[in-house]
């Protein structure tokens, strides 16, 4: 069944869905558009906190804190780390550029993996409405994670690990040779 | 009760109990820290003791000018004092005064509050970064560093109480307490987890909050003597007063989270479940003050640390005590 535009704003729940979706998208459009580089992180943790907010919304409460505690409070602490250790200029200084040589193939990059996530949605979903639940007991969810899914667990939680090697790879200066 | 009723009464509650909780603590710290060093210490403000020096210097920092450097990035350094305190107050919603005075009773509890506590360094970092100030930058930055170092040390702590009551429920862990451990003599004896075999987590939660509230023996980032006041110091008016006040706020909301994991929350002996609600709140506040104290207690005490040590202490020391601890409680779980 499909839903009319009149019908989608009839249901406040698409309100509350607006509400949240539409800064999350401003917020991303911020973070690759940004001349600021500090300015761009604190985009991207709106748009994470956003991202965070539809998980609420679908009743996965424990994936959306994980996205608050190990995205915003972890993996963007160690970006502004890396960047204020290294080259944040203090205050308003606009810094990044732009090249097209970047830009080109980031935009491909992205509407790739927009379309492949689209892609795989509506395969999977179609037209079908997903029913209102109640928010997912975290007992249910551990079992779960720890028992079908626990390799796939296992190696994503290797994020973290990334995040700190990356903030690391930024922050190192490579050693000049003392003659 | 209607929804939205019910919303702004719990909010003008935890708003209320948190400022007026901050106060009170701000002169408990003048007070105890005075009487400590052989000082009288605030005397003349109100009528006896100087009970109003918290609320006369309040006062004076809100009409004090606020000011913002040339160079700062205006909106991050407007919004830093409101994120820090965003995330102290938020931890408030879950914490349970009685069986059911509690904000909301998540089932995620102490998960919901490292979550939206680890939001408090993004605050800093922005203070830090957006104030155009060398010391601030290294403030900030030092907070960050020592921030991450003690989260991990506090969330295993954490941990293993979670695996000791099987619940991240703030008031299943309570009623996980006053469970009956054992009976002697035709009395059931309920424990506290402190008395339960967790006095190791106690002991690191207790260090990693102190070094999560940048205070003395672990105020480096704000360290005066060599940051002059870290990220706060370009900050002055209401927007110091923000930071000021969630510094001590968060001193209340950190004291009532080990309450509630280590002393049994609300619950205490002998109080018939009728009365739970009723004395559960004055209970809590005993065993929160008693934990604030200890905090100050610390404060008076002992000299600061240098950076590299406060590293060591909390990469080399706390965080593979937690984790043999973890190991340790897990296993005690599993066999009994």
């Amino acid at each position: 069944m499909t839903v009319t535009i009149s019908e989608f704003f009839k249901e406040s729940a698409n309100w509350a869905f607006l509400a949240i979706a539409v800064p999350t998208l401003f917020a991303g459009w911020r973070t690759v558009t940004s001349n600021n580089i500090v300015r761009a992180v604190l985009y991207l943790v709106v748009s994470l906190g956003g991202t965070a907010g539809l998980f609420f919304m679908l009743g996965a409460e424990f994936v959306g804190w994980t996205v608050v505690l190990v995205y915003i409070g972890a993996v963007i602490i160690l970006f502004l780390i890396g960047i204020m250790i290294t080259r944040a200029p203090l205050g308003q200084e606009a810094d990044l550029s732009h090249a097209m040589n970047v830009k080109a193939p980031a935009a491909l990059l992205s509407t790739v993996v927009f379309g492949v996530i689209t892609w795989a949605m509506i395969d999977a979903f179609g037209n079908n409405m997903i029913p209102p639940f109640e928010p997912t007991a975290t007992s249910d969810l551990s079992l779960l994670l720890f028992d079908r899914f626990v390799i796939p667990f296992e190696v994503v939680s290797f994020v973290l690990l990334a995040a700190l090697i990356g903030g690391i790879a930024i922050a190192r200066q490579d050693e000049e040779v003392v003659s | 009760m209607n929804f939205w009723l019910e919303l702004i009464i719990k909010l003008v509650a935890i708003l209320g109990f948190v400022l007026t909780g901050a106060l009170v603590v701000i002169y408990a710290e003048l007070k105890a820290g005075s009487h400590m060093q052989g000082r009288i210490g605030p005397y003349y403000a109100g009528v006896r003791w100087g009970w109003a020096q918290p609320l006369a210097d309040g006062l004076k920092f809100l009409q004090k000018e606020d000011l913002s450097p040339t160079g700062a990035d205006r909106t991050i350094y407007g919004l830093a004092p409101y994120v820090v305190m965003m995330s102290t107050i938020a931890v408030f919603v879950v914490i349970p005064f009685g069986p059911d005075m509690v904000g909301r009773d998540l089932d995620l509890g102490i998960y919901f509050i490292l979550a939206i506590s680890s939001l408090s360094v993004l605050g800093i970092l922005m203070a830090g970064w957006s104030s155009a100030n060398k010391y601030s930058l290294m403030g900030g930055l030092r907070a960050a560093a020592q921030l991450i170092a003690y989260e991990l040390p506090l969330v295993l702590a954490a941990a293993a109480v979670v695996v000791q009551a099987g619940t991240m429920s703030m008031n299943g862990i309570v009623l996980a307490q006053s469970e009956t451990w054992f009976t002697v003599a035709g009395i059931d004896v309920a424990m506290p987890f402190l008395l339960k075999g967790q006095i190791i987590s106690f002991i690191i939660f207790m260090i990693a909050v102190v070094a999560e509230l940048s205070r003395i023996p672990f105020d480096m980032p704000i360290a005066e003597s060599e940051l002059t006041m870290g990220y706060l110091t370009e900050y002055s008016g209401i927007r110091f007063t923000m930071f000021f006040l969630g510094e001590y706020a968060s001193m209340i909301a950190f004291s009532a989270i080990a309450a509630t994991l280590f002393l049994g929350g609300y619950a205490a002996p002998g109080v018939p479940d009728g009365l739970a609600n009723l004395v559960g709140p004055g209970v809590m506040l005993l065993k929160i003050a008693l934990l604030v104290f200890v905090i100050i207690w610390i404060r008076w005490t002992w000299p600061r640390l240098r950076e590299d040590q406060l590293q060591r202490l909390a990469w080399f020391w706390l965080i593979p005590i937690a984790l043999a601890n973890i190991a340790v409680v897990a296993i005690f779980k599993v066999v009994f």
